[in-house]
């Protein structure tokens, strides 16, 4: 993963974490909190790229990775948007800002936001919370806006009350010029007077063209309707990008849980094309 | 074999789980044959230590019926399982194949036996063919700890028997009890010495459990994250005692003494050694019972009676040593 | 090239182990694992292969990463002490020496692994070559050379003696400490103990096992063989593979709660236990044919393919002659094409 970019501030191994402090808890969903973390001297633990991800840990509950949803634009903290879905997150879902957690990393590679996508148009298209590391690429590339083409974005989720960061969207994405954004939701519902329907199928309806570059995440079955419909659509799998997620431990590749054919996912991705994808064992 | 190839022509059967020919000649594993053609791998001799019942609990689920090869003491397994509904008896056909014991490669190997190329039975000798020339060994001398107290060679549960002898004199039988004995005549401390000093080398890699046809469990309490003593590491001493206590705990009342734990050790634990203590207490506070020995009867641990022994039991006979 | 009799190895142990600590087989409730020397243990170096390999010596089983206080909501973090003090191994055979050379690909490759790179920093690793090399073994089939181990120091058994031979810098340290213990010894009697080594490997059973197969370029047609299915059955998804295994690296880490703190530790893990991808919303292995297939695999394609061709089985045959269903990775090689 290159260089170290955490200024020294990780002791004597990667493994070992640092003390970061929730300074902020959002509420986003009934079932998806943001977390704003901080180190102990107010500042940002560590610099990241879009697509990365870090290990943030409860002492004595549990260690889990998770991807980071701000950009690194931002010089002031990390954001994590964390689902309620297990025994470590549903302890963090319980916590208050000033309380203090353990962090990690960054781990992984990123999306090739200075390299294959620049210059590029760009598509997002995710569900649920698989919005939290694209996130992280909106707003990077809303940042540096010169340096892309057009945006747009495809969210989907099974509820209204299940889009993630909706203020962020309807406040800063839908106001920003030449950004696109196209919302869905899963079944009809009161008060929503948008559209409703699965993410793939809407995808197909609005008929992107191929002029760009797609970056996807979100549940798997989700991917794999998106994906056959962006390869109708014309699009080719080399134009596609998505981020994994397996059972990671040491994020450094080593202890073996994320490895998939000859790739360790929280080393040589989470970040896949998916050609690269299509030349792994389909074990994820 | 021939037998298995008939019932499989003809359609009672469409697996047949016995054992598969190894290539080093002592090393046979357990295996599924769907064909004819497959049983030409057969194999069916002294190293074929594994208890089929275990698989048995899987293969019930498969698809209609499977033939398994049921040692004398495995059937006492699969009665127990037929009990605990683990197996399923009517996709079952049992032959029950007569056994002479069965053998501890380890027990050759630690007399310095080493480069083994082949074994065969002569008599009562076992002639070893090796890279460092031929060597003999007693057959009795390898038998597995459990063979040389065997329960007898008599089939429990089958549905014919092939090269079994109905009452035939069990082999080598020495008192089962007799190392359990010895335990119990040790002061506590010494007694602590010796369990920490087997217990000390396990690796956790739950070779026992998992070879165990009483650990059925669909997921096991160790497996759990939730646990701190999950499975893999010991934190300390303290705690791989404790697997392996819990454990004998858990099968207590239900363990027919099979003695896979043992033979499957890859640390060679004495741990049918736990399962005994259970049975020799079992037997002398509710009366004598085997495990597996029938599918019916009420097991002692989940029977309450009017003569069983007062809790108290357990604090007069702490007071002992 | 020195020299030393067997009956005053005693006083070798001794000098080494005053000088930092021994570790070497020992035999123990009739198995030979490695433990530390002292005066007492019974020393095992007639079995040629230890119940678990050598490698816990540099990856234990199970150890402390660090500590973790929370007082009053303030987390502290206390790192866990690197090993900072010489050690010696003494013992371990050329197919130990190569499973480190496994280990080293994955834990010194950046981002390095301190707490190990510390241990092989400390650690001299004194190499026994295998004067009696059972059927089991098939070390040769990775290009290493039982009658030549390859470590710091190599140490030879013939007949009354031990011959000793630095390898390394580290080994040269090591002998200059105990030279006194030792006359020179003469190369003939070793050379004629390596010829006879090698010609028993030439005729073990193993020793002639095809690897060519096992390409990258072969990964997706490996992996989707229908083979797997059949080979899985037997197996009883215990761990004794992995942890007899010089090679395996898998770990897990997970937290102790001492009563005043929480000590995250890491220990083995085996790709053959069901919850080692399970994850909160899932798990991508479900099969235990899977979890059989991943460990395979592993071993001969996925970390060949990132380690220049380096299979990650070094012939030890230890799952050979320990897995409870006498499942191993010889009869997965021969399976899939790899007879001789």
């Amino acid at each position: 993963m290159g260089e170290c970019t955490c200024g020294g501030n990780h002791k004597s191994d990667m493994l070992i974490p640092m003390i970061g402090v929730i300074t902020d808890i959002r509420t986003e969903t009934p079932d998806v909190k943001t977390f704003r973390v901080v180190g102990r001297d107010g500042k940002k633990l560590f610099e990241h790229m879009p697509g990365q991800c870090a290990m943030v840990s409860v002492p004595g509950v549990g260690e889990a990775m998770f991807s980071i949803t701000s950009s690194p634009t931002n010089k002031e903290f990390q954001e994590f948007s964390i689902k309620r879905c297990g025994s470590l997150t549903d302890v963090l879902h319980g916590m208050n800002p000033g309380d203090e957690i353990t962090v990690r990393g960054p781990y992984g590679n990123a999306f090739p936001v200075e390299t294959a996508l620049k210059g590029e148009n760009l598509l997002f298209i995710a569900g649920g919370i698989g919005l939290a590391p694209l996130r992280s690429v909106i707003n990077y590339v809303l940042d540096n806006r010169e340096n892309y083409g057009t945006v747009e974005i495809l969210y989907g989720s099974r509820s209204a009350d299940d889009l993630v960061q909706l203020e962020e969207i309807q406040q800063v994405w839908c106001k920003t010029d030449g950004v696109d954004v196209y919302l869905t939701i899963d079944r009809e519902q009161e008060g929503w007077d948008g559209h409703v329907g699965f993410v793939p199928s809407y995808l197909k309806e609005i008929g992107f063209t191929t002029d760009k570059k797609v970056l996807v995440c979100g549940p798997p079955i989700m991917i794999k309707f998106v994906l056959a419909g962006l390869t109708e659509m014309g699009f080719t799998k080399e134009q596609i990008y998505t981020t994994l997620e397996l059972r990671m431990k040491c994020g450094i590749g080593k202890c073996g849980r994320c490895n998939i054919g000859s790739k360790y996912v929280c080393k040589d991705g989470p970040v896949f094309r998916f050609d690269e994808i299509d030349e792994l064992p389909p074990e994820y | 074999m021939e037998r298995a190839k008939e019932l499989l022509t003809d359609g009672t059967v469409v697996r047949v789980l016995g054992w598969k020919q190894g290539d080093l000649g002592y090393n046979p594993e357990p295996a599924y044959f769907n064909s004819p053609e497959e049983l030409a791998d057969f194999v069916y001799d002294g190293f074929c230590g594994a208890n089929l019942s275990k698989y048995m609990i899987q293969a019930g689920k498969m698809e209609r019926n499977t033939l398994v090869f049921l040692k004398p003491c495995d059937t006492y397994s699969f009665n127990q399982l037929i009990k605990e509904h683990r197996v399923n008896r009517e996709k079952t056909y049992i032959i029950g194949v007569g056994c002479k014991g069965t053998l501890d490669i380890d027990k050759i190997k630690n007399a310095g036996i080493k480069g083994i190329e082949s074994i065969s039975q002569d008599g009562d000798m076992l002639k070893i063919q090796t890279i460092y020339g031929e060597k003999e060994f007693p057959f009795d001398d390898a038998l597995l700890e459990r063979c040389t107290v065997c329960k007898g060679k008599t089939h429990l549960v089958y549905d014919e028997l092939i090269g079994a002898q109905e009452g035939e004199e069990a082999g080598p039988k020495g008192n089962r009890f007799e190392m359990v004995e010895k335990l119990e005549a040790m002061m506590p401390k010494e007694r602590f010495a010796f369990w920490q000093n087997e217990l000390s080398k396990c690796i956790r890699c739950n070779a026992c459990r998992n070879a165990c046809p009483a650990c059925s469990c669909l997921k096991c309490v160790f497996d759990s994250n939730k646990f701190d003593s999950a499975q893999k590491a010991n934190v300390d001493t303290f705690e791989e005692q404790m697997f392996h206590v819990i454990r004998a705990f858990h099968v207590a009342g239900r363990c027919t003494d099979c003695g896979e734990c043992s033979r499957v050790c890859p640390q060679g634990i004495p741990l049918h050694l736990l399962n005994r203590k259970f049975i020799k207490d079992i037997n002398e506070f509710y009366g004598p019972y085997q495990a597996g020995e029938d599918t019916d009867s009420r097991a002692p641990l989940t029977d309450y009676m009017f003569e069983d022994v007062e809790p108290s039991v357990v604090t007069e006979r702490g007071g002992k040593h | 090239m020195y020299q030393i009799k067997k009956d005053r190895l005693p006083e070798l142990f001794a000098a080494m182990a005053g000088a930092q600590d021994l570790f070497l087989p020992i035999r123990k409730a009739d198995q030979t694992n490695y433990g530390l020397w002292t005066e007492e243990v019974q020393v095992d170096l007639d079995t040629l292969k230890t119940v678990k390999s050598g490698k816990d010596c540099f990856f234990p089983q199970s150890e402390t990463l660090y500590s973790c206080k929370n007082e009053d909501g303030k987390l502290s973090i206390d790192p866990a002490k690197l090993t900072d003090e010489p050690f010696v191994v003494f013992g371990m055979r050329a197919c130990d020496v190569q499973g480190l050379k496994v280990l080293d690909n994955v834990f010194l490759n950046d981002p390095v692994d301190s707490f190990y790179a510390a241990r092989r920093e400390h650690g001299t690793v004194v190499a026994i070559a295998c004067h009696e090399p059972e059927e089991t073994c098939f070390c040769k089939v990775f290009g290493i050379d039982a009658a030549n181990p390859a470590s710091d120091v190599a140490a030879w058994f013939v007949g009354e003696d031990l011959y000793w031979k630095a390898l390394t810098e580290k080994g040269e340290r090591l002998t200059e400490s105990v030279k006194e213990l030792f006359t020179d010894g003469d190369d003939t009697a070793v050379e004629e103990e390596k010829k006879q080594i090698q010609a028993i490997i030439e005729k073990l059973p193993y020793s002639h096992l095809d690897l060519s197969r096992f390409t990258p370029e072969k990964t997706m047609e490996l992996f989707d063989s229908p083979l797997w299915e059949e080979m899985y059955q037997p197996c009883l998804a215990c761990g004794t593979c992995t942890f007899v295994c010089p090679t395996c690296q898998c770990y897990d880490i997970k937290d102790f709660n001492t009563g005043s703190g929480v000590q995250r530790y890491r220990c083995w893990d085996s790709c053959m236990y069901s919850d080692f991808t399970m994850m909160a919303h899932g798990n991508m292995r479900t099969s235990q044919m899977q979890r059989f297939r991943q460990r395979f695999m592993h071993k001969l394609v996925y970390y060949p393919a990132n380690n220049d061709g380096m299979f990650s089985c070094v012939g030890c045959g230890r799952c050979v002659s320990k897995c409870p269903a006498s499942l191993n990775i010889v009869k997965v090689i021969k399976k899939l094409g790899g007879e001789a």
